[in-house]
């Protein structure tokens, strides 16, 4: 950071000697008061809005009423869908507070979906080979555990070649990840050659409360993940674990004068960071999915990572950031059911003919969320950087005008 | 601050989460043997993938076909599109049935299990699953199958590549008469297409023989022309496919290899080597599942309906006359009309003969000349896979019955002539 704070700096320095002064240049803030952050995100969002709303318009002929009235009915519409959308910031929630850990001691642990493949794939195992022998509390237990070992031991590898021969962890978690989804495409075809979708198993179902109508499994889902953002906040926050974490993040050289053992610390962080992946893997399978597939994890491994850095890795507001991510995509799944069946007519859809596809692109949704991450992620730079726009003197433009006519 | 604004924040959504809890869900009027007026109707697609995947595109194409038909406004018909074979598609039904759709139709193989989860709730809503094998043995008055006799399609479109093939050797003498196949897995549906398309060939060119490469997924645009380009490679001057992406007729456009096709006409995008595309055309099944149900009569919708030339479910795209050979249309016709007549059996068993390994079609009988006279088939779906059907049985002529004791095809039999390069799938 002081680097580039300084190369800005000097370049700056540089322009102002020279005849053209830019007509802004870029300096690091010292420290902007929490309202100003506030405004600038909120207007980054608006602004996001905005441009959404133009998109759509203009590439898909859907109307901002449509566009704002469908992601708010996809969200929130009917109680499933409130539901849906309870459980799908749970989902998100947990992945990036198993990230979390890893983040602060910055450790960049891309392998979020690999971690939380493995401990489905590791429960899914104990259900096949246990279920019905045993009795189901058992075979929970079994599978958390199988679980929270497989996530951990898929975190805790890339951490012991960092650790040990300082091997590039973003690459390394990042391949983990493939390497898991083909063993999920291997145990399929391993367990049931002539039908690798897996149906669901009748053994290792998870509901914490059986007495809610319709909507237990989401509520153990929201309820489990939520207890372990209030104990991720603690350990965070308050634990000598917590506090090594951090040091670490902040500085190697400092961890290791005042006695903290590096290592030891990058490797047990990143075996808690995939031991909760694990247990997400193991929530998905015994509270949902009750079988594994390749889109288990559906690439929340991936979003958890922005949603844990909005949230500058801090677990409570990470409930704010996971419930935007949510809603985002929620809603955008909605535009494309609203809008499925109606025949959009602009210069793209005219010029494809009798080719053109039903109902809206089913990407635009996808583009539209990914327009206001891009400005909820950007503005961050207006927080930390700003802006500085030359100061007009007119009296000297004049004159160098006057000596351009010349 | 903005830890207090952080702890407000999980306050509201956990409070909001117990409110969800309270309120009730609601219960749908009338019931199931109810008529629906045509203006409160309501037909819910999901759809494994959108109009990219050509297999989409052949049911989203046959929903506006029928809706035009039956006079439905687009409000009525709601589409769910990229839904994958998990629990997402149990919430995908659930949601339509939320919005008030009648009837709930998925198109892929692996929504069945989370589409019966859904039948088995929401009793008053029909759910119709295509390709789909549980149907019969699970005996839920809301749950139906669906799929189409689209071997004999595939036999009619044989037919076209051999007189093509033909008309090569004819042309240059040298050619020798291998073909290509690029198949998604080695499921039945789509061994059962490339025997029945193959047997097509032959009968136009008896000493045909055939390759075919698996690709391993359904629709993967790259793995399927690098399967094609393989198969050229190999010598396989005619190919054709059944996997969802454009990734084989680009392949053949490219080299000039003449290509048939499955659910959609190349003919724009390959002029000079798309022949002829058989298709299953959704359209009379989606009519019957709404007239149906807007009768009052949703049990009425076969268990596991069968498509067929007939019914107007198997059908054939345009020829291309650049590319095909002459004569392609009239022949066509011809071996139709025998079809339809039953004077003809695509699977009958003197067509093809098979050889019985330890490795392969142990479920089979056959007799010294390698003619197959049993077939021990996996009608009903259980989890060992359990042969537990004779097929090979008696109208009019001996014939391994294909879709007669169950829609979705389970013809899995591996018939001499042809070569599987890669069985992994």
């Amino acid at each position: 950071m002081s680097k580039v704070k300084s190369k800005v700096k000097s370049e700056a320095r540089e322009k102002k000697k020279s005849a053209h002064e830019p007509l802004f240049h870029v300096a690091k803030r010292d420290r902007i008061p929490f309202w100003k952050s506030i405004l600038i995100r909120f207007g980054a969002v608006l602004l996001a809005i905005a441009v959404c709303i133009l998109f759509a318009l203009i590439f898909a002929d859907v109307s901002p009423d449509m566009l704002i009235k469908s992601m708010v009915d996809g969200t929130f519409g009917t109680e499933r869908r409130q539901w849906l959308t309870a459980e799908a910031l749970a989902r998100l929630l947990g992945i990036a507070l198993a990230l979390t850990p890893a983040f602060v001691m910055r450790f960049w642990n891309i392998g979020g979906e690999g971690q939380v493949l493995m401990g489905a794939l590791a429960s899914v195992t104990c259900v096949i080979y246990f279920g019905g022998k045993v009795s189901e509390p058992v075979l929970l237990l079994m599978m958390l555990a199988a679980a929270l070992l497989a996530g951990a031991l898929w975190g805790f590898i890339p951490s012991f070649f960092k650790a040990l021969w300082n091997s590039n962890e973003t690459l390394f978690t990042l391949m983990m990840n493939y390497v898991a989804i083909q063993l999920i495409e291997f145990m399929l075809v391993f367990w049931n050659p002539k039908h690798p979708n897996m149906d669901p198993l009748p053994h290792g179902h998870l509901n914490l409360f059986p007495s809610v109508e319709h909507y237990g499994d989401e509520l153990t889902m929201i309820v489990i993940i939520f207890a372990v953002a209030l104990l991720m906040f603690i350990y965070l926050r308050y634990s000598k674990h917590g506090y090594e974490i951090s040091v670490v993040g902040e500085s190697e050289n400092t961890a290791r004068y005042v006695g903290i053992s590096v290592k030891k610390v990058t490797m047990r962080t990143m075996a808690l960071s995939g031991l909760l992946c694990g247990l997400v893997g193991f929530l998905i399978v015994a509270v949902f999915d009750n079988s594994v597939s390749t889109e288990t994890a559906g690439g929340l491994g991936f979003t958890a990572i922005m949603v844990s850095w909005m949230a500058k890795f801090n677990p409570l507001v990470m409930i704010g950031t996971a419930g935007i991510v949510a809603f985002l995509d929620k809603g955008a799944a909605c535009l494309n059911t609203n809008l499925g069946s109606v025949q959009i007519d602009n210069f793209l859809t005219r010029s494809m003919g009798e080719n053109a596809p039903t109902g809206i692109p089913t990407d635009l949704p996808n583009i539209l969320v990914a327009i206001i991450l891009f400005f909820i992620v950007g503005c961050e730079f207006f927080i930390n950087y700003q802006l500085k726009f030359r100061k007009f003197e007119f009296g000297s433009k004049k004159t160098e005008r006057k000596e351009e006519a010349k | 601050m903005k830890r207090i604004l952080s702890v407000i924040l999980v306050m509201s959504m956990l409070l909001s989460c117990f409110l969800f809890a309270s309120c009730g869900a609601g219960e749908k009027e009338g019931g199931a043997d109810a008529p629906v007026a045509k203006s409160d109707f309501k037909l819910g697609v999901i759809c494994l993938h959108d109009e990219k995947s050509t297999y989409d595109k052949n049911f989203i194409d046959a929903v506006k076909k029928a809706q035009k038909e039956l006079g439905l406004k687009d409000e009525q018909i709601i589409f769910k599109k990229n839904i994958p074979e998990t629990n997402a598609c149990y919430d995908a039904a659930a949601d339509l049935v939320d919005a008030g759709c009648n009837v709930v139709f998925a198109n892929s193989f692996g929504h069945e299990s989370f589409l019966l989860k859904a039948a088995k709730e929401f009793k008053d809503v029909q759910f119709c699953h295509a390709t789909g094998t549980m149907a019969h043995t699970e005996k839920l008055p809301n749950f139906h199958n669906a799929f189409a006799e689209i071997y004999e399609g595939r036999y009619l479109v044989g037919i076209a590549a051999g007189l093509k093939l033909k008309e090569m050797m004819d042309k240059d003498p040298t050619v020798v008469p291998k073909i290509g196949y690029v198949g998604a897995f080695t499921y039945a549906e789509v061994i059962s297409g490339y025997t029945s398309f193959y047997l097509g060939v032959k009968e136009i060119v008896p000493e045909v023989t055939m390759e075919v490469q698996f690709t391993g997924s359904w629709y993967d645009e790259i793995e399927e022309k690098n399967a094609a380009n393989a198969l050229i490679q190999n010598g396989c001057v005619l190919i054709s496919q059944h996997a969802d992406s454009m990734g084989a007729p680009t392949a053949c456009e490219e080299k000039g290899i003449p290509n048939i096709s499955y659910n959609i006409s190349n003919a724009a995008a390959c002029p000079k080597t798309f022949i002829v595309a058989s298709k299953i055309d959704w359209t009379p099944y989606f009519k019957l599942i709404c007239e149906k149900t807007m009768a009052g009569k949703g049990k009425e919708i076969p268990v596991d309906y069968t498509g067929t030339i007939e019914t107007g479910s198997v059908v054939l795209t345009e020829i291309n006359e650049k590319a095909a050979a002459a004569g392609t249309a009239k022949a066509i016709e011809e071996y139709k009309k025998q079809l339809v007549g039953n004077t003809r059996q695509v699977f009958e068993v003197k067509n093809f003969t098979a050889t019985v390994t330890d490795e392969k079609n142990k479920n089979a009988t056959t007799d010294a000349k390698g003619v197959v006279t049993s077939y021990m088939a996996d009608v009903d779906t259980d989890a060992e896979f359990a042969a537990d059907t004779e097929v090979v049985t008696k109208t009019g002529v001996l014939m391994f019955e294909e879709s007669k004791y169950r829609s979705a095809p389970y013809f899995d039999l591996q018939i001499d002539g042809i070569k599987l390069l890669n069985a992994k799938f």
